[in-house]
């Protein structure tokens, strides 16, 4: 969907779902997840429909995900960091993750 | 990094938002001498206009345009101008008495202000077709936040619709960086011309007449438009391809990537939880607070600048800034040296010369505001066009009571992507107006805040106190 | 001239109760309300319906209330959301379990046999995420939760159905005696009518002083959060005694946690100020007793403006001043599940003179 202008840039690893992703520094978790083309990050809590990161500016809430343990963080306002563990969300968050 | 723990517990004046509005905000108050503070709760500075300014990967400067560069030089002037400027931090109270909540890497912390600006901005517009939920459809503003903060550029079977300066901006600024644009599907009613028409004097003198027409020039010689009035995206786990209408004809198209947009509007989550009075702005279709000729409002000490304001623009965000801020240095700090207003005011009605044309040519159809039938209104709690019109139907008259029969609203975007679509499908079913319907009554937080943010709050007085007993 | 059999002062659970059994025994009241049905307390609260732990006085109408509550669909013709997974009220201590067993044997000697003492294990069997600490409580089973705004809706729409009339957007402006009936001054004109309640929640004592009758209610707002969904984990409303909490998972997977911390409020202009100080006090009580909470995220908190009364009961039956009136008001933060059965004793001490459920203890008389 979406290609880097340029693959300079310091690479940063994380983890989706427990899968390597390559990031760049400067990226957002939700722009990591982009670019890295995966196409939803979440299913909904009332028809688990699938959804994607949809304004990257903060309003929309379709990009949460859980980082590093705690859930519903909005990723288009997370910098990505290595070594960071994004799971993403399969309807209602778990309590107590 | 400023953390929460480094916060004093009172400022003069606390900036909400660190786009062209409150960083102009910021540096003229800080340096006149008050202790300002500017929290925005991107990972940089510089709002939407601007956003990454100073970070960005996108090195080519005829890409995004000089109008965007333009921004370096603000975020410097703010850097230098001694107030604290606090990126990361997410502003979610702020109470009639000027009581901040803000959180800042999972620390929560109450800061009180003597005078607040709330620059917070404006965001897309709701565009609510049938499939705007699908992986694969994003907002315009998305894409190009995308590009300018990390270089990602679309690559794939490429569809942009709506209309407004944005849209063309961003299909530009997409061509130039070597993207992918398949086709923009124009939904602007061509009828749109008989109001904007008288205000195109205006508009010829603004800066924007030479810049927009020079753009719709450069995108048009890449790009195929086509007008339509339907537009739908489809696909099951991911977009598919997007259906529109061109006349009588229904016509598909293969796509990867739809990226939506008809216009912006003001973010006023925080001024209505603040008790900010609001009211219905039918040239621009949307809700903006009621300001005096400093931009404050109806609370005392608590002032809206920049497009949050009502929707002028960036370089207009910056003066309504500055002007805002000089009301809160006059406040607290009478002597203090200012800039003089009246050039402020000057530069300002310049900028916003041409507006009333703008918004008249670029005022999305009623069909691609007010949804029918299934397409989902409020994407959160998953609502549709026929729930809300059938409640309203019902007997249901305001969006409040809205949110208890349907729970739109209820998510956690608080209604920022539905708020005006079910105020104006409530208008359109009963027969009134959205200036009568009104507005969801927001409440902080006006973003969602963790159990353990909240637990992290120092511990008051009080309830030391009643521990103790 | 408008006239109507009962004028009803507000549309809150209380006011739309008593309108509703009030036409169902073949009345014509007219109930006026000056913003929306529900737009306050009974609109906003936490929907919590208990009989649990409550003053002596109330009991009785509680009671009467819970029966109507389990029959609720029947009653307004929609299930008002209505559970019944029971109310705990956890003990963090062997001493308050000390002082609740004391209560429950108390009750039980006046023939009360809805509260029930539970132990450790029947505590972690209700409410399995409970923090281990907690060495039991006391459960009323038959208690529930309902959806607050939705069932006042109810009442309304079913008081109209039996021939109620609603005026929204309607303030009462003045109460006047005019030969047998009063004439109530609206902002929509005046009406008459030989009856009057007075369901005017934490705007009560403004229609109490129209009678000469001064009463000393406070104005509260009691503050509210809610969280995101979260996968149900608990199903009876759990309160607490000792620190200020009650917390409950609706059906839909939020949980809304509150508890009695108030927020500031201006009646006359519709206002509360939440107070997060106090939230957060609220918040770090549940971080103790619900570890699996800690990591859910806080979507909304508003508070409601509630009466409240010196001695934490109600102000029900006649007024001591004006013939013809009866007061309904100063629910003092727990006249939810109160609504349906207080409706019900209002109707009938209005249309007949007299009432069987007794209200002894509750009349404004007391403030005397
Ligand atoms: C997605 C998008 C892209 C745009 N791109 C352009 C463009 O390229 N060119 C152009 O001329 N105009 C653009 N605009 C129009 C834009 O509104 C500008 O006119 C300008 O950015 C307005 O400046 P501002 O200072 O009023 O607000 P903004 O620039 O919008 O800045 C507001 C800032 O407040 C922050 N904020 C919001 N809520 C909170 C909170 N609760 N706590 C902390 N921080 C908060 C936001 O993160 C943001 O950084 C865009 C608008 C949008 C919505
Ligand atoms: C946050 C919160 C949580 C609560 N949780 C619970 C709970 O879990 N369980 C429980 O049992 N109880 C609970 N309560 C208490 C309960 O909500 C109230 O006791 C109950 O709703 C009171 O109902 P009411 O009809 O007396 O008052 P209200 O609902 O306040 O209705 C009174 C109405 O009168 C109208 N009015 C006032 N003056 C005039 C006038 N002059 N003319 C016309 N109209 C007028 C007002 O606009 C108002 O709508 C809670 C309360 C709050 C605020
Ligand atoms: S993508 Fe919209 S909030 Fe993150």
């Amino acid at each position: 969907m979406y290609k880097r202008l340029d693959e300079a840039g310091t690479a940063v690893t994380i983890t989706v779902d427990g899968r390597q992703i390559a990031a760049r520094a400067g990226d957002t978790v939700a722009a990591a997840l982009i670019a890295a083309g995966i196409a939803h990050c979440r299913t909904t809590p009332v028809s688990g429909a699938p959804r994607a990161p949809y304004c990257l500016m903060g309003v929309c809430f379709e990009c949460l995900v859980t980082v590093d343990g705690i859930g519903s963080r909005q990723g288009c306002l997370v910098p990505v960091r290595e070594g960071m563990a994004v799971e993403t969300q399969v309807g209602k968050r778990e309590a107590g993750r | 990094m400023t953390k929460a723990s480094d916060l004093a517990p009172s400022y003069d004046l606390v900036v909400i938002g660190g786009g062209p509005a409150g960083l102009a905000a910021a540096a003229l108050a800080a340096r006149a001498g008050l202790a300002t503070v500017l929290f925005d709760e991107n990972p940089g500075v510089g709002g939407q206009i601007y956003r990454a300014i100073g970070f960005s990967p996108v090195k080519d400067r005829t890409i995004l345009g000089e109008d965007y560069w333009a921004g370096a030089e603000l975020a410097a002037e703010a850097k230098a101008s001694g107030a604290s400027i606090v990126t990361g931090a997410t502003v979610w109270s702020l109470d009639p008495a000027r009581l901040v909540g803000v959180s800042i890497a999972g620390q929560a912390r109450l800061i009180q202000a003597g005078r607040v600006i709330i620059a917070t901005g404006s965001l897309e517009r709701p565009f609510p077709v049938s499939g705007w939920t699908l992986p694969g459809v994003m907002s315009a503003g998305g894409a190009q936040t995308a590009l300018k903060a990390q270089g990602l550029v679309p690559s794939g079977r490429t569809v942009m619709a709506g209309g407004g300066p944005l849209l063309w901006l961003l299909a530009a600024q997409i061509m130039r960086a070597g993207g992918r644009l398949d086709a923009i599907l124009d939904t602007m009613p061509r009828r749109n011309w008989l109001r904007a028409l008288a205000h195109l004097p205006d508009f010829v003198l603004s800066p924007y007449f030479a810049k927009g027409l020079k753009l719709l020039r450069e995108v048009r010689a890449k790009v195929r438009v086509i007008r339509t009035d339907r537009i739908e995206a489809v696909g099951g786990d991911r977009l598919r391809e997007v259906v529109f209408t061109v006349g009588a004809d229904e016509r598909r198209m293969p796509a990867d990537l739809l990226l939506l947009h008809q216009g912006v509007v003001p973010n006023v989550n925080l001024a209505i939880a603040a008790g900010v009075a609001h009211a219905w702005n039918e040239r621009q279709l949307c809700f903006e607070p009621v300001l005096d000729g400093d931009f404050t409002s109806s609370v005392p000490g608590i002032a809206v600048a920049g497009d949050g304001a009502g929707i002028a623009g960036g370089t207009a965000a910056a003066e309504r800034g500055r002007i805002a801020a000089i009301a809160a240095v006059r406040a607290l700090r009478p002597a203090a040296a200012v800039p003089d207003l009246q050039t402020i005011r000057q530069r300002l009605q310049r900028e916003e010369m041409g507006r009333a044309f703008l918004d008249w040519l670029n005022r999305p159809a009623d069909s691609f505001r007010q949804p029918t039938g299934d397409t989902i209104v409020c994407r959160c709690e998953e609502v549709t066009a026929r729930q809300v019109r059938d409640t309203a139907d019902m007997g249901c008259e305001g969006p409040n009571q809205m949110k208890a029969f349907l729970r739109c609203g209820m998510g956690p975007c608080q209604g920022r992507l539905c708020g005006l679509t079910v105020t104006e499908l409530i208008a359109a079913q009963r027969g009134t107006t959205p200036a009568e319907v009104g507005y969801y009554r927001l409440r902080p937080p006006v973003k969602p805040i963790t159990l353990a943010e909240l637990a992290s709050l120092p511990i008051a007085e009080a309830e030391r106190k009643a521990v103790e007993r | 001239m408008r006239t109507a059999d009962v004028v009803i002062v507000g549309g809150g659970i209380h006011g739309c109760s008593t309108a509703l059994h009030l036409a169902l025994r073949g009345l014509r009241p007219i109930l006026i309300e000056k913003d929306y049905a529900g737009r306050h307390a009974s609109g906003v609260n936490a929907g919590g319906v208990r009989q649990l732990a409550r003053d002596l006085h109330e009991i009785p109408l509680s009671i009467a209330s819970m029966g109507l509550w389990e029959r609720i669909e029947e009653l307004v013709g929609d299930d008002c959301g209505f559970e019944s997974h029971g109310t705990v009220l956890v003990a963090e201590n062997e001493t308050e379990l000390a002082t609740f067993r004391a209560r429950v044997e108390d009750l039980r000697l006046r023939g009360f046999t809805h509260e029930e003492l539970i132990d450790r294990a029947e505590l972690k069997r209700l409410v399995p995420a409970v923090a281990d600490h907690c060495p039991g409580g006391v459960v009323s089973r038959r208690d529930g939760a309902a959806d607050p705004f939705r069932t006042t809706q109810a009442f309304r729409r079913r008081a109209i159905e039996k021939g109620a009339e609603v005026l929204e957007g309607v303030t009462v402006t003045g109460l006047t005696k005019v030969g047998a009936n009063w004439r109530v001054e609206t902002s929509a004109g005046p009406i008459e009518a030989p009856k009057v309640v007075n369901a005017a929640g934490a705007w009560a004592d403004r229609i109490a002083a129209m009678l000469g009758e001064p009463v000393p209610l406070t104005v509260v707002a009691p503050m509210l959060m809610v969280t995101s969904r979260v996968p149900a984990f608990i199903q009876p409303v759990v309160i607490l005694r000792g620190r200020k909490l009650s917390f409950k998972q609706l059906a839909n997977g939020t949980v809304v946690i509150g508890g009695g911390h108030l927020a500031t409020s201006n009646r006359d202009r519709n206002e509360t100020v939440l107070d997060w100080d106090r939230l957060a006090i609220s918040v770090r009580t549940v971080w103790e007793l619900f570890p699996a909470m800690r990591a859910a995220t806080i979507v909304r908190a508003w508070a409601g403006i509630e009466a409240y009364m010196p001695d934490g009961i109600p102000v029900v039956g006649p007024s001591s001043t004006a013939e013809g009136v009866f007061h309904q008001f100063g629910f003092s933060t727990h006249g939810f599940q109160l609504g349906p059965g207080t409706g019900a004793m209002m109707a009938e001490l209005v249309a007949t003179g007299s009432t069987n459920t007794p209200i002894d203890g509750l009349g404004i008389e007391r403030f005397r």
